[in-house]
């Protein structure tokens, strides 16, 4: 990576030297498909049920409640559409629209999904609001909860702020409320930003479905999979073949699959001494900016954060901007700027917090990975300071000013 | 984001930035709510020959790389202008001197030129 420096874990990571040594003899040499009866797919098989067990041994589940998917988008969507199109299959609920309870910050991937249903006549959508903290209430859930309740979808931790959701609780609610229902209120966690550094035991969690990503634990992309307990009320919503327990058809993505398990069983080795490192890390960059740079603002909860997150708001510049300038300076972070997603919105989860449009716009995500230094961030601090410098000398004033002609 | 060498010139180097201290005509657009915010600052002479022209021009802007870049080209195309010379200028005539901006970057090219204007018009007012 020679002089640049990565600072966007959370957007993707590279690939884990291992997990490549590990997966590159299934392009060419062991490339039959996994579904195939001779034993050039028998080879492919054997490594995929390695990569199973790894994700079974790591989760604490059975290897048939692992489903490959080709990402965490994917397994959002079969979590949320398999469960609704297994409840319409069932006669019973003909005529019934079936209530789902998610967050205002979700990934899109999770929003898109719930609006959509929610247009079409599918289902009624809950949208628990976050508070400054980031973090929703469970009370606000337990009061959300209908006769009609089929699923409550959260994610573990936030994608743009690292804020940690309260999973663990909501799961000992929900088996608490289902125990007095005819129908169990189904529990689904995008767990993505959380597998690395959060306790991921399903039975702990007490949930039913959990999406992950490949791409985000040094693993390659285009691999996820989705948990499904035993007994949960899904079906398949990519038709085809019987791959995956009848769950999700298409031939196995058998490299993305044995990266995923090999990255998965590298975590699982140093997950705990990461953290430790990690958010040590984390810490020592917070402060610096907290202290050294003014008019900043930490967004999110300080402590119920991921370790590997630092979401900054920097007043009188906008976020485009200071990623570019940054990427001029070889270093790469994201943004809640409306500009760099190619909308005209700033950040929805930014706005969920109850930030101002300004300060949405103005904000960087800094997040950290195994391969970041103290070095690498004592750099980004002078040049931040640097880039800050310049764009408010560009824009001066003019914030101030329209504040104070709105009066 | 896509921008051409010229956008990623005039946010890098940004031409004629800063404020005027005496200025004849003050113009400021945008809102916080869409990110984008500019203020141009103009001082205007009597020339013998071409009338009223913009002699000094210099602008702060609050936005994103299409934004920055727009108000520095704008205050390129307007200094030396005749008052009815900067007013004509518009936000086509900004990303085309830009070598173009991606379409949904037009919107700052055109907050360039209304920031402009509404400068000529502070001028005009206060005359």
């Amino acid at each position: 990576m020679n002089n640049k420096i990565y600072l966007d874990y959370a957007a993707t990571t590279p690939v884990d030297a291992s997990v490549l040594k590990t997966i590159l003899p299934y392009f060419s040499d062991e490339f039959g498909n996994a579904s195939s009866l001779h034993s050039f797919g028998r080879n492919a098989a054997d490594a995929i049920f390695v990569a199973r067990k790894n994700l079974a041994d790591f989760f604490k589940c059975t290897d048939e409640e692992i489903i490959f998917t080709s990402g965490a988008t994917e397994s959002n969507n079969l979590a949320i559409k398999g469960v609704l199109r297994a409840y319409n299959k069932n006669k019973k609920n003909k005529g019934k629209i079936p209530h789902i309870i998610t967050t205002v910050f979700e990934h899109s991937c999770v929003l898109k999904t719930c609006q959509k249903l929610e247009k079409e006549g599918s289902a009624e959508v809950t949208y628990l609001p976050v508070y400054t903290d980031g973090i929703i209430k469970v009370s606000d859930l337990e009061k959300a909860i209908k006769e009609n309740t089929l699923l409550v979808s959260v994610m573990y931790v936030n994608n743009e702020i690292g804020t940690v959701q309260p999973i663990a609780q909501i799961g000992k609610l929900l088996t608490k409320v289902s125990a007095k229902r005819e129908e169990k209120i189904i529990f689904h966690a995008d767990a993505t930003q959380a597998v690395a550094y959060f306790d991921t035991n399903v039975k702990r969690l007490g949930v039913d479905l959990l999406s992950m990503s490949a791409h985000k634990i040094y693993g390659p992309k285009g691999a996820g999979m989705l948990f499904v307990k035993k007994g949960t009320k899904i079906t398949q919503i990519q038709d085809g073949g019987a791959q995956e327990f009848s769950l999700r058809a298409g031939t196995l993505n058998s490299t993305g699959i044995i990266g995923l398990g090999k990255a998965i069983e590298v975590l699982g080795k140093n997950k705990q001494k990461e953290i430790k490192k990690i958010k040590e890390l984390r810490d020592y960059l917070i402060q610096k900016v907290l202290k050294e740079i003014p008019n900043v603002r930490l967004n999110g909860s300080r402590s119920k954060r991921s370790p590997n997150n630092a979401n900054f708001s920097f007043s009188d510049v906008e976020g485009e901007s200071l990623l570019l300038y940054l990427d001029a300076e070889g270093i790469a972070v994201s943004t809640g700027s409306a500009c760099s997603s190619g909308s005209l919105s700033p950040s929805h989860v930014l706005l969920a917090l109850g930030l101002k449009p300004e300060q949405a716009h103005g904000s960087l995500r800094v997040s950290l990975g195994k391969y970041t230094t103290k070095k690498e961030l004592t750099i980004f601090v002078a040049k931040l300071k640097k880039v800050l410098e310049k764009l408010r000398k560009v824009s001066g004033e003019i914030l101030k000013e329209y504040y104070s002609k709105k009066k | 984001m896509q921008y051409s060498k010229e956008v990623i010139d005039h946010f890098t180097s940004p031409h004629n930035q800063g404020v005027l201290s005496d200025p004849d005509g003050v113009g400021m657009v945008g809102n916080p709510t869409c990110g984008d915010l500019m203020k141009i600052y103009i001082k205007v002479k009597k020339d013998a020959k071409r009338g009223e022209i913009i002699s000094a021009i210099k602008f702060e802007t609050l936005g994103c790389a299409s934004a920055i870049a727009t108000s520095s080209m704008i205050t390129n195309l307007a200094k030396g202008k005749t008052i009815k010379e900067a007013s004509k200028i518009t936000r086509d005539d900004v990303a085309e001197a830009l070598n173009g901006l991606p379409p949904i970057k037009m919107h700052c090219s055109n907050l360039a030129s209304e920031a402009l204007v509404a400068a000529i018009e502070d001028y005009k007012k206060n005359k």
